[in-house]
């Protein structure tokens, strides 16, 4: 890519191919080209960018309810109260990254607690995921170049010529003397960096999407107002979706405080929902969570996900029961714990006692499967089979003794071998791979399964070691 | 010293009667679910588990910390019921397999991973009041007597059953299960040696069910064969046939 600059002609973008050929961002174009015989050249479009980075940005929505675009070449996400949704920080960013991976967009991701840090990190770290805890922003921004404190290039090479080369040393300075030779910028940007000075972000909103919004003369901060105004914001929201044929399936509560600064509510629920009572509750539930500062002057309310939802036929009572309606329930808990904690168990067909289960959505269409059962299971499985110390005959004789979490118990009574073999048609490792399970009674009573790797023969098949894998009741 | 004189059966049922007025649970009397067997059955008030309460389970021994047949215990009362069931858990590792075996279908039952056991006391609690389950189990080491009369009166008020497994991390903690709650029953569930077969192998399961605390009736402890594919238990053989006065014998001697 080639854009103009005042009214030199430089190389704003090149991809991985020409990076190895010896490009680098902001050569000179003629240069470029004298280095490459046949480049092939784009013009850089900076309008498109932005309005594709835009329009990123509202398809970014579905992770936070605050999205912006972070020009030239990133999103900044807020993503308080939003990421135990998607099962906490690092699964966030995990499903984050293969999103845009799908897309065909290679994205590098950060996460810290202000912008600044976080830009930093998703640029500047060298890893493709960066996590930097709560608190620990000073620390880890220390060592990083002065690259990553969004600085003009004018500023950043006159501090090499200073001497400075990361953000510690320019940070452990009197910021007096700085202040007078560059100005105010680069102490903000330290600050905002540091998170010692506010950096509010203005959350892109989707043009077609339902919203509603309310503006107070006088700013509101009592938890009671808020869910009251909550409560009135969700009647009209309604009404206009009603209008539409709409539920909704997801509603963003934004707050706009009077120190610019906003603050984001989000819920979702298993079905499309237009019950104000039930939506209502769902929001009253994390309203303590936001922080309303000196007071709120904005909200808006936004049903950022919306399927349309007609009217439903009620099993008449003659021809079968009626079913009580739970989802109400599920979306209560699902947004207190996290859409991936509440789920029901579906059988798989594998005969791996680990791999037999998966979960499933509470709601999922319920088709009478079970696991065929000829064989009884433990009811509590091991997260990890532990290894035990055993004295059994080879090849398929159940152990004599065993010891487990340093306790020697002596089997009574056992049943085996039930033979598990690996999913070789699945995975190349487990090709040849045997697990033989024993049901073994102790002396009081006390039932376990325990398995050895390996058929008690060949080598090739395990490793011949015992291990605890689940307990009988 | 005045002979004992035996209270008329009327004036018996009157003051029961009076009693229950003044628990204020007449209106709210939603029944029983008999186990199915007439021993264990005749020990509880109104002939089974009373419905739209809160009732405890703990293992005993090392079931205390890993709660495999209170767990399963639990299940097979559920499996009883009709309707749909939440599983409320702190970390998940329950199998299943071994729930379906019990007669509880997986089609049934949610779970919940809370995470920590104050979320799990309220989605425990959120989900009795809703009212539209019918039965909801929640895994938990501490139960407060507050948090147990919550739970309690939610129970009643929805007429949801409540089944609450206590399960400690470490043995030592289990005697937590002396401390007195709000709950109607209370059970303990270990496991005893099977049977021995005819031929080599592991026979069905037998558990020692002790009633440790049984409001408006007495406690008494049964040895049952474990669930069954539908969540019935059994007698165990030798309990079936001994007589009753045997038992309170061994019961007076265990005191």
């Amino acid at each position: 890519m080639i854009g103009r600059s005042g009214s030199r002609r430089t190389v704003t973008a090149a991809d991985a191919l020409a990076e190895s050929a010896g490009l680098h961002v902001g050569m000179p174009a003629t240069k470029a080209q004298a280095l490459v015989p046949g480049l092939a050249v784009l013009d850089a479009d900076p309008a498109g960018d932005a309005d594709t980075l835009h329009r990123l940005a509202v398809w970014a929505l579905r992770f936070s309810p605050m999205v912006a675009p972070d020009p030239p070449d990133g999103l900044v996400i807020d993503t308080t109260g939003a990421d135990h949704l998607h099962g906490g920080e690092e699964a966030m960013l995990r499903a984050l990254v293969e999103r845009f991976a799908a897309s065909g967009i290679e994205a590098q991701v950060g996460i810290a607690d202000t912008w600044g840090a976080a830009h930093a990190a998703a640029r500047h770290a060298g890893a493709a995921m960066v996590i930097i805890e709560p608190g620990r922003t000073r620390p880890a921004l220390a060592g990083l170049r002065l690259a990553a404190l969004r600085l003009p290039d004018r500023m950043r090479s006159d501090l090499h010529v200073l001497g400075f080369s990361t953000i510690g040393e320019l940070a452990g300075q009197p910021r007096a003397p700085l202040t007078l030779r560059f100005g105010p910028q680069l102490a903000r940007r330290l600050d905002q960096a540091f998170g010692d000075v506010p950096e509010p972000i203005e959350p892109v909103r989707s043009p077609d999407l339902v919203e509603v919004r309310r503006t107070f003369a006088e700013p509101i901060g009592a938890p009671e107002t808020i869910r009251r105004y909550s409560g009135k914001l969700v009647d009209a929201l309604i009404a206009e979706l009603e209008g539409r044929g709409l539920g909704a399936r997801r509603l963003d509560l934004l707050f706009g405080r009077v120190d610019n600064r906003w603050e984001a509510i989000r819920v979702g629920t298993a079905r499309a929902e237009r019950d104000a009572r039930r939506l209502t509750r769902l929001l009253a539930e994390r309203i303590e969570t936001i922080d309303p500062g000196f007071g709120i002057e904005v909200m808006t309310l936004t049903a950022s996900l919306a399927e349309p939802l007609g009217a439903r036929q009620v099993i008449s009572s003659l021809v079968e029961e009626e079913e009580p309606d739970v989802a109400g329930l599920y979306d209560l808990i699902a947004n207190r714990v996290g859409e991936r904690s509440l789920y029901r168990f579906a059988p798989v067909a594998s005969d791996v006692p680990e791999r037999s289960v998966m979960q499933i959505e509470p709601l999922a269409l319920d088709d009478g499967a079970s696991w065929v059962d000829h064989w009884p299971r433990p009811s509590r499985l091991l997260a990890r089979p532990e290894p035990v110390e055993t004295m059994a005959l080879l090849p398929d004789h159940p152990p004599v003794w065993f010891t487990w979490r340093r306790q020697r118990r002596r089997v009574r009574r056992a049943d085996g071998p039930e033979r598990v073999f690996g999913e070789w048609w699945k995975r190349e490792a487990e090709a040849a791979t045997v697990r033989d399970y024993f049901c073994v009674e102790d002396d009081a009573g006390e039932r376990f399964w325990i398995y050895r790797a390996g058929d008690g023969e060949h080598p090739e098949t395990g490793s011949h070691r015992w291990y605890l894998h689940g307990i009988f009741a | 010293m005045p002979t004992a004189r035996r209270p008329a059966p009327e004036m018996l049922s009157d003051l029961r009667e009076r009693i229950q007025r003044l628990e204020g649970r007449e209106a709210r009397a939603r029944g029983a679910l008999p186990f199915g067997v007439l021993e264990i059955d005749r020990r509880l008030p109104g002939g089974g588990l009373a419905l739209g309460a809160l009732h405890e389970v703990a293992g005993g021994g090392n079931g205390a910390v890993d709660g495999a047949a209170a767990a399963l215990f639990t299940a097979g009362i559920a499996a009883r019921t009709k309707g749909k069931v939440l599983w409320c858990v702190v970390r998940q590792d329950l199998f299943a397999p071994a729930i379906a075996q019990a007669g509880l279908a997986p089609g049934r039952v949610v779970y919940v991973e809370a995470g920590d056991e104050k979320t799990l006391l309220a989605c425990f609690e959120d989900a009795l009041r809703h009212g539209g389950l019918s039965v909801v189990i929640g895994e938990v080491a501490k139960l407060s007597m507050t948090a147990s009369r919550r739970l309690q009166l939610a129970a009643e008020g929805s007429g949801t059953t409540a089944l609450a497994i206590r399960r400690w991390r470490r043995q030592t903690e289990a005697a937590d299960f002396g401390q007195p709650t709000a709950s109607v029953t209370r059970w303990r569930v270990s496991v005893l040696p099977s049977v021995a077969l005819p031929v080599p192998g592991v026979g069905r399961a037998r558990w020692l069910l002790e009633l440790i605390r049984c409001r408006a009736g007495e406690c008494a402890d049964f040895e049952v064969e474990a669930c069954d594919a539908t969540g019935r238990l059994a007698l165990s053989p030798e309990m079936a046939h001994r007589s009753p006065a045997a038992q309170v014998a061994r019961q007076r001697a265990a005191r």
